[in-house]
């Protein structure tokens, strides 16, 4: 499978709250999440993502809160996956148990620019920037986490196998 | 080769015979908890896949403390949501109304949460329990459902970081301020992916208030889990309530550690993160001239009774500066018992403070003390991120109790000193 989108870049410890605050965690209707994605960061983040977008962050990405309102609101805002230098443990393991392609490149972190258009191949982590020319290879994936993305998610890897 | 306390929690919870630390491990679950918002998203979860129970009725926990007493529509259906599920399932730990408290508060007092345990939770501030000496750590929604599927949760093993903490801390150092340093000393990625083991003679010397209060905010330093052996103390704290039999796991003199680091007690103030990280710690000396709008004390981090004592010997007999408003809200209905029963209440309302319901609220913006913009906040919560407490153009100062009974006193930010000479 091959991701495309344009970049929004964002910068390090980017928390929970920041992309979805709490105040609207009294739902978790994608359809109203994703309208407040990122919002205390950049209003007009959810009025400018277009499907397939991606967002490339600085380290930490995704600290604070357990809630998998986080990556339901960026899935359901279009956003096809996450890069950054590093992310925080439980939003990692959220994304994989979700179905949320995220990647890890401390390269690509900081050489793409926002507005920039990449071209992510999900099975070997091939990234290329197709304004600047240049190609990443993401950090590697764990066998267990990549059958998790190839089931589908947690649950549906459960469905499927019977068993954890 | 010798093992760290958390090697051997887990190891004790596979089936995996040999693990090395980056190894993907599945691993049988003693207790898994959510709450009124991860709780709803894993329910939808579970509903899809099976029309059977949950995998042990008793290791199971759903707390409502979030948004509770319900803020608007949306929160009173999301708990009815659980509400309906716990007495579809006959879910025995299932904690509402006058019986809910904050989980991480609650769940030690009720004793379902022991050492040597690995617990899950839907809630990031689950690492609380390695306070007693479990290895606890927060998940996703779900984890938690495939928990209550399976019994079960996927792990990578992480390495192990020792923190020794010498010295007798000063009279108003607390677990908090201790954590805060530490948090200031690594930042708030610090202990990525890993296991913060804490000990020394000055972690000894702690309650087991204090030592859940370190361990709470093990997270904010981005780790997995955050670890105190348990002790006599703790023993004496489970001992009366444990409802299942625990064991009391130590590390290895030769266990293996990524790093080993040392802080003396004597020369830590009581500290304060400043906005909008908790790792933008200051010794109290150096925090300068900063007015407020707003007080809290309460929280998983610190709303036990040990934390209401130190604020209220120092708010005894005084009053909250005039517009400032002092929210305090005892942790559990216990608690909250205890507080009235020591007259800790009285000197809370005399001195003109409001006091609330058992709830996660102001903590997470929540309800029950959300600023509005421009607004200045000191919370002995966990978390000052932008936007945390209210307004995005808000700000939220952390402490422990000390600091923030003293502060609600003089409307700045006020060493305890400045109160009680």
């Amino acid at each position: 499978m091959i991701l495309k989108g344009r970049v929004f870049k964002f910068g390090d410890d980017i928390d929970t709250d920041a992309i979805i605050p709490a105040r609207y965690l009294s739902t978790s209707d994608p359809f109203v999440l994703k309208k407040h994605c990122m919002e205390d960061i950049d209003s007009t983040f959810s009025s400018k993502v277009a499907p397939g977008d991606i967002i490339v962050a600085g380290k930490n990405f995704g600290c604070g809160s357990s809630r998998e309102h986080a990556p339901i609101a960026i899935k359901a805002a279009g956003v096809s996956c996450v890069i950054a230098s590093s992310f925080a443990r439980i939003f990692f393991r959220n994304s994989f148990n979700m179905g949320l392609a995220i990647f890890e490149s401390d390269e690509l972190a900081s050489q793409v620019r926002e507005g920039d258009i990449l071209e992510v191949e999900v099975a070997t982590g091939v990234i290329k920037d197709l304004v600047t020319g240049k190609a990443f290879k993401a950090r590697g994936i764990p066998q267990f986490m990549q059958e998790l993305i190839a089931d589908g998610g947690l649950i549906e890897h459960i469905k499927k196998r019977g068993r954890l | 080769m010798g093992m760290t306390i958390a090697e051997k929690i887990l190891k004790s919870h596979t089936t995996a015979k040999e693990f090395k630390s980056g190894d993907i491990i599945k691993v049988d679950i003693d207790i898994a908890l959510a709450n009124d918002i991860t709780a709803p998203i894993a329910i939808k979860a579970f509903r899809s896949c099976s029309q059977k129970g949950v995998f042990d009725l008793d290791r199971i926990v759903l707390v409502l403390d979030h948004f509770t007493p319900n803020k608007d529509i949306a929160s009173a259906e999301q708990c009815k949501f659980v509400r309906d599920f716990a007495k579809e399932y006959h879910i025995g730990n299932f904690f509402d109304a006058g019986e809910a408290g904050v989980e991480h508060a609650l769940l030690p007092e009720e004793g379902l949460t022991l050492p040597g345990d690995l617990i899950i939770g839907a809630d990031s501030h689950t690492c609380t329990y390695g306070g007693l000496g479990a290895f606890a750590t927060g998940v996703g929604s779900t984890d938690f459902a495939a928990a209550m599927l399976t019994g079960q949760a996927w792990l990578k093993v992480p390495e192990s970081m020792k923190f020794i903490f010498k010295g007798k801390p000063g009279r108003w150092v607390g677990g908090k301020d201790l954590i805060l340093y530490l948090i200031g000393d690594i930042g708030v990625d610090g202990a990525l992916y890993k296991v913060l083991e804490i000990e020394g003679p000055a972690i000894s010397a702690l309650d087991l208030s204090n030592r859940l209060t370190m361990a709470n905010m093990a997270i904010e330093a981005g780790a997995k889990a955050g670890i105190i052996a348990p002790d006599a103390v703790t023993d004496a704290y489970i001992k009366p309530r444990a409802r299942r039999d625990y064991t009391m796991y130590k590390s290895d003199h030769d266990a293996t550690y990524v790093s080993i680091k040392e802080y003396d007690c004597e020369v830590i103030e009581p500290q304060v993160a400043f906005p909008h990280l908790p790792e933008n710690t200051r010794g109290i000396s150096e925090v300068g001239e900063i007015t407020l709008d707003q007080v809290v004390i309460g929280s998983c981090t610190n709303g036990r009774i040990e934390d209401l004592r130190v604020a209220a010997s120092i708010m005894k007999g005084n009053k909250v500066a005039k517009g400032l408003r002092c929210i305090i809200l005892p942790a559990t209905p216990r608690v909250f018992k205890m507080a009235e029963a020591e007259g800790l209440i009285k000197i809370f309302l005399e001195a003109g403070s409001i006091i609330g319901p058992p709830t996660c609220g102001p903590c997470l913006g929540g309800h029950m003390g959300i600023l509005a913009q421009g607004e200045r906040a000191l919370a002995t919560t966990n978390r000052n991120f932008v936007g945390r407490m209210g307004h995005p153009k808000s700000e939220v100062y952390l402490s422990g109790p000390a600091i923030a009974a003293a502060s609600a006193i003089t409307g700045k930010i006020s060493s305890p000193q400045e109160i009680i000479v």
